[in-house]
């Protein structure tokens, strides 16, 4: 080793540390950190982008929080839990955003929130619609915008439970999410309507569903209704394959998420007709609130806006509201801004429930028609995400104390 | 009994459509040797250009409908045919699997090149004219298009016999399969042969692909999902014997038709399960051969040796760098490090299996994961110390690789491969479907490292201490008597046999070892990101150790590590740049493999023992 090897690598090193300074932020913006599934997932998180981009224009136009401008770094996580709490730390550590929002899938959004709670950051979880975020791996730091999977089962239930049919199959993807649905889904049925009886499951590999053979062992089980959880790619093949094979004549059909443009659109004349739903319809949302903001929306995108656009939107204008509120970024601060938070939504006022920092984000449940060759939603509602909430008592009693 | 032929039918149809796209992974390996990743790109492509074509041209008309489905695989084939030209060409010679690393640049492309040019919805294409409705079997509906799928498979299986048994071009190729060399040695052009054998499997690809479009939506995440499954049926049936795809094809499709009634849990996994026993049966699928070596093209191989002074000098002078980090690093650049220096031993242990031990792994991220399992696991019910569990993850990854060693040593090149890869699909499923213990698909969270080593720096140095330990240790087990007999086994097996060394527990012990090291990775992982989740054994895993290790260069002891500081150095970095960072991945890959085809540390090496006397690698 020769004293020439030594300086080489030295030099390195300073280069090295180079790189990592010029990072320093401007006294006069709020950096705040997004994530989300941009690549693996771009049917829902593109419209979704476009959403808190809105919301963030709104909010700067309007002269930003407290006098200073928002800016949002924003980085993709391809789809892995692992790539995620990477852009996390960067985001944290070299952008030092004072907030983070974001993600998609359950286990992400997991992952990001335990990460939050170790680096003491708040993060407002978009979309990951697993109970366990805001239940038994729910922790001060984290806060949930989308109504989780228990509240999405439980608008339908009401609806699902005046059906005449007594026996019922389900198919759901096999994974976290599709068996909670299918276990709440069945609890709070079984609660109102003692005389329901289970027939069949099916558990199709999430993405990868064997359509025909799916289909054909539901109908061998003759239920007189069917509860679906598929959605996406898996759900077009199921419903071209069940409308083929006659599968939903005579048969109801509860199915949740379907009623979203996201998923809806895609199937186009296969739409089947009737089916209970929870979904977006907006195109027939008159409230001032909404127009105001499809308005907006259109203007800026010339698109129409998806459910992941609202929820884009909602979550960039929590996170700016609960700085507002705060009036400051301190973690602490934010966090009792947060509990009990209010905003106004283009679905109408939200709040985030103190307790488990639930927001109270409800949704749309109707049912399926076609018209023009397009699916759309009629007899619809919009169920208050307030009247769905866990009870209290079962939070107090899955979440861990800090 | 009516709905049992129906579900019989159904899986019939599903064969069809799988053996279209591995009939044209099976020829195009059989004849070239490239185990082709981006083929389910072109299954992907297929379904979209028929998608537009459908729209554009049919007009509604059977005969339109049918002459923009072939009007696709034929555009599909054309795209195969230039990458065959352009790319492909350029590295047959290169050492083996580093096409597939070129392929794998190509998957990433044309995923970024679908979502720009189509869009990110989902898109359900009409259904096929004259065959809209379904036909009443038994007083059951059966859909009229199945039964075209259903002719269409046993249809193509027919005209490829044709074609390889009744023209001249089918006799070259047969003959190609069989002996290359002496193909080439006979005066065909085995350029074109090759360029027409892939042109044909892209087409059935692409037609595979276009055919899929009555059925369902077409979307951006077709080509992983036919990807491994075409695999399956590849090897299930045999390298190279279309007539064993067909049969494997139908196998697995009735076997997803029946499987569902009786094991509607286990769709995930079924598949793989039934590839692993039939591998332990038939190690060369139903129908396949003994296979040739995978080894060569790439001439003579240097053989691996003690690093030179000069050597020893940027070794250490890397070490310098990696010491004083942390006096500039910052603790986002740290963990980075850490990440690195993390799949820097993964990849070197990979590089321990298929360079030194000649044993290809596809499965690879088993052992890592599971290696994060067996910490996160412990830690999380048993509250032991990280220190302690950093030992219990490695150990988990060791006892899993002795068991699926046991099994897979006993096979050679791409059934190796794969049977790694149905056990590591195994795990997968595994860790999967037992929530109640490892948590599911939501994982284990809360992983984080002990209060003494929670600040950056500490664990920095922690990793760099068994990371670097690790390869160190790794090439230390190369240059010893076991690593020289392990060389021996894979470069001459029939010699070292008889010379009474014992091949398979050679191998499995080397097998054992590189889980073991793989562990040691993945049970750093788990604390380096405080969570474990299925995802750190799948399929998407082992391929970054491959493309690591591949990146880098199978021929040298560096290449693991400089392929792993460049590849993921490259994706965190790309990542946070640009939304298009699979193109300029793909594109950069592409451009290495190109410019490199002995890998990077292979390139390297090179340069700087031309200098040096020459020594005749006998």
């Amino acid at each position: 080793m020769d004293r020439r090897t030594v300086l080489k690598s030295f030099a390195l090193a300073a280069l090295m540390a180079g790189s990592q300074m010029g990072t320093a932020s401007a006294a006069d913006t709020i950096k705040i950190g997004e994530i989300n599934s941009y690549t693996s997932l771009p049917a829902f998180t593109l419209p979704y982008r476009s959403g808190w981009q809105l919301a963030l224009d709104e909010i700067n136009a309007a002269g930003g929080i407290n006098g200073k401008k928002l800016e949002v770094i924003s980085r993709d996580d391809g789809g892995k839990p692992g790539d995620a709490v990477t852009a996390a730390n960067e985001l944290v550590s070299r952008e030092n955003v004072s907030v983070l929002f974001g993600t998609f899938f359950s286990h992400i959004g997991l992952a990001v929130s335990d990460f939050a709670n170790q680096r003491k950051i708040v993060f407002v979880a978009a979309e990951p619609l697993t109970d366990a975020l805001t239940m038994e791996k729910g922790n001060r730091y984290t806060f949930r915008l989308r109504p989780g999977t228990y509240m999405q089962a439980a608008m339908l239930v009401d609806q699902a439970a005046k059906l005449p049919a007594k026996t019922w199959a389900t198919v759901a993807p096999n994974y976290e999410y599709g068996q909670v649905a299918v276990k709440v889904f069945k609890e709070l049925m079984s609660a109102k309507r003692p005389d329901i009886k289970w027939v069949d499951e099916q558990w199709p590999a999430m993405g990868k569903i064997d359509g025909g053979a799916t289909v054909q062992a539901l109908a061998r089980a003759e239920p007189e209704a069917i509860f679906n959880v598929t959605f996406g790619a898996d759900l077009t093949k199921f419903i071209r394959e069940g409308n083929t094979r006659g599968l939903f004549k005579n048969r109801s059909v509860v199915s949740l998420l379907t009623g979203e443009p996201e998923y809806l659109d895609p199937l186009g004349d296969e739409t089947p007709s009737g089916w209970i739903v929870s979904g977006y319809p907006w195109e027939q949302i008159k409230t001032p609130e909404h127009e105001a903001f499809l308005k907006a929306y259109k203007a800026k995108f010339n698109d129409y806006p998806r459910l992941g656009s609202v929820v884009g939107y909602n979550t960039m204008k929590a996170v700016a509201e609960m700085i507002r509120k705060a009036g400051s970024v301190d973690t602490d601060k934010l966090i009792a801004a947060g509990e009990g938070l209010k905003i106004d939504s283009p679905l109408g006022p939200i709040t985030f429930r103190a307790e488990d920092h639930q927001s109270t984000m409800g949704g749309y449940i109707g049912k399926t028609a076609m018209k023009d060759g397009k699916g759309m939603m009629v007899d619809w509602h919009y169920a208050n995400g307030a009247d769905y909430l866990p009870a209290l008592a079962e939070v107090a009693k899955a979440r861990p104390k800090n | 009994m009516s709905f049992f032929f129906i579900q019989f039918l159904n899986g019939l149809a599903s064969a069809s459509s799988l053996f279209l796209v591995a009939s044209g992974l099976s020829i195009i390996f059989g004849v070239s040797r490239i185990v082709n990743f981006a083929h389910g790109s072109f299954y992907m492509l297929g379904a979209y250009m028929a998608f537009t074509l459908v729209q554009k041209l049919s007009g509604g008309t059977v005969f339109g409908f049918w002459g923009a489905i072939v009007l696709a695989a034929a555009a599909v084939a054309l795209v195969g045919a230039v990458v065959e030209m352009v790319l492909l060409r350029r590295i047959y010679q290169a050492p083996e699997l580093l096409q597939l690393l070129a392929t794998f640049g190509l998957v990433l492309i044309v995923q970024d090149l679908v979502l720009v040019l189509w869009g990110p919805e989902d898109l359900l294409g009409p259904r096929a004219p004259g065959l809209k409705g379904a036909i009443d079997i038994f007083g059951q509906s059966f859909p009229q298009y199945d039964f075209v799928l259903i002719i269409l498979g046993p249809v193509v299986l027919g005209l490829l016999w044709l074609l390889f048994h009744r023209t001249r071009w089918g006799t070259l190729i047969r003959a190609a399969t069989q002996d290359r060399e002496m193909v080439a040695a006979l005066g065909v052009n085995q350029a074109w042969l090759f360029t027409s054998v892939f042109t044909l499997g892209a087409f059935l690809a692409g037609l595979g692909g276009a055919v899929q479009l009555p059925r369902e939506a077409v979307n951006h995440v077709m080509d992983l999902q036919i990807i491994t499954e075409a695999f399956v049926i590849v090897v299930i049936g045999g390298l190279g014997s279309v007539l064993g795809a067909f049969l494997a094809a139908v196998i697995i499709g009735e076997l997803n038709a029946f499987g569902i009634l009786i094991f509607p849990q286990l769709t995930l996994v079924l598949t793989f399960l039934v590839m692993a026993v039939i591998l332990v049966v038939r190690p060369w699928g139903l129908l396949g051969k003994p296979e040739m070596v995978m080894r060569g093209g790439g001439g003579v191989e240097r053989p691996i040796r003690p690093l030179t002074q000069r050597g020893r000098n940027v070794a250490f002078a890397g070490l310098v760098v990696l010491l004083a980090l942390p006096m500039v690093g910052g603790s986002y650049g740290l963990s980075v490090a850490s990440e690195v220096l993390i799949f820097a031993l993964f990849a070197a242990s990979l590089h321990f299996m298929m360079g030194t031990g000649g044993m290809v792994s596809f499965g690879h991220a088993a052992y890592f994961g599971l290696g994060s399992y067996g910490a996160a696991l412990m830690v999380k019910y048993f509250g032991i110390p990280m220190l302690a569990a950093l030992v219990t993850g490695p150990l988990l990854a060791a006892a899993a690789a002795l068991v699926f060693g046991w099994f897979c040593v006993r096979l050679a090149g791409a059934y190796l491969a794969m049977l790694t890869l149905a056990f590591a699909q195994i795990a997968y499923a595994v860790v999967f479907q037992w929530s109640s213990f490892t948590g599911g698909d939501n994982g284990l969270i809360g992983i984080w490292p002990a209060p003494w080593a929670a600040n950056p720096v500490a664990f920095y140095y922690l990793t760099l201490a068994l990371c670097g330990g690790g390869i160190l240790a790794v090439r230390r087990i190369t240059f010893a008597p076991f690593g020289y007999t392990l060389r021996a086994c894979r470069d001459s097996a029939l010699r070292a046999d008889s010379i009474g060394i014992n091949l398979s527990s050679h191998r499995w012990a080397g097998f054992a070892l590189a889980g073991f090291f793989a562990g040691i990775a993945g049970s750093l992982y788990a604390f380096l990101k405080g969570s474990v989740f299925p995802d750190t054994i799948s399929i998407a895993t082992s391929v970054d150790g491959l493309v690591m290790v591949l990146l880098g260069g199978v021929q040298t002891l560096t290449g693991p590590v400089v392929g792993a500081l460049v590849y993921k150095t490259l994706h965190v970095t790309i990542s946070s740049y640009t939304d298009q960072w699979r193109t300029a991945l793909g594109v950069i890959i592409i451009v290495l493999v190109v410019a490199f085809p002995q890998g990077i540390s292979g390139f390297v090496q090179g340069r700087l023992t031309r200098s040096e006397p020459k020594e005749d690698a006998a």
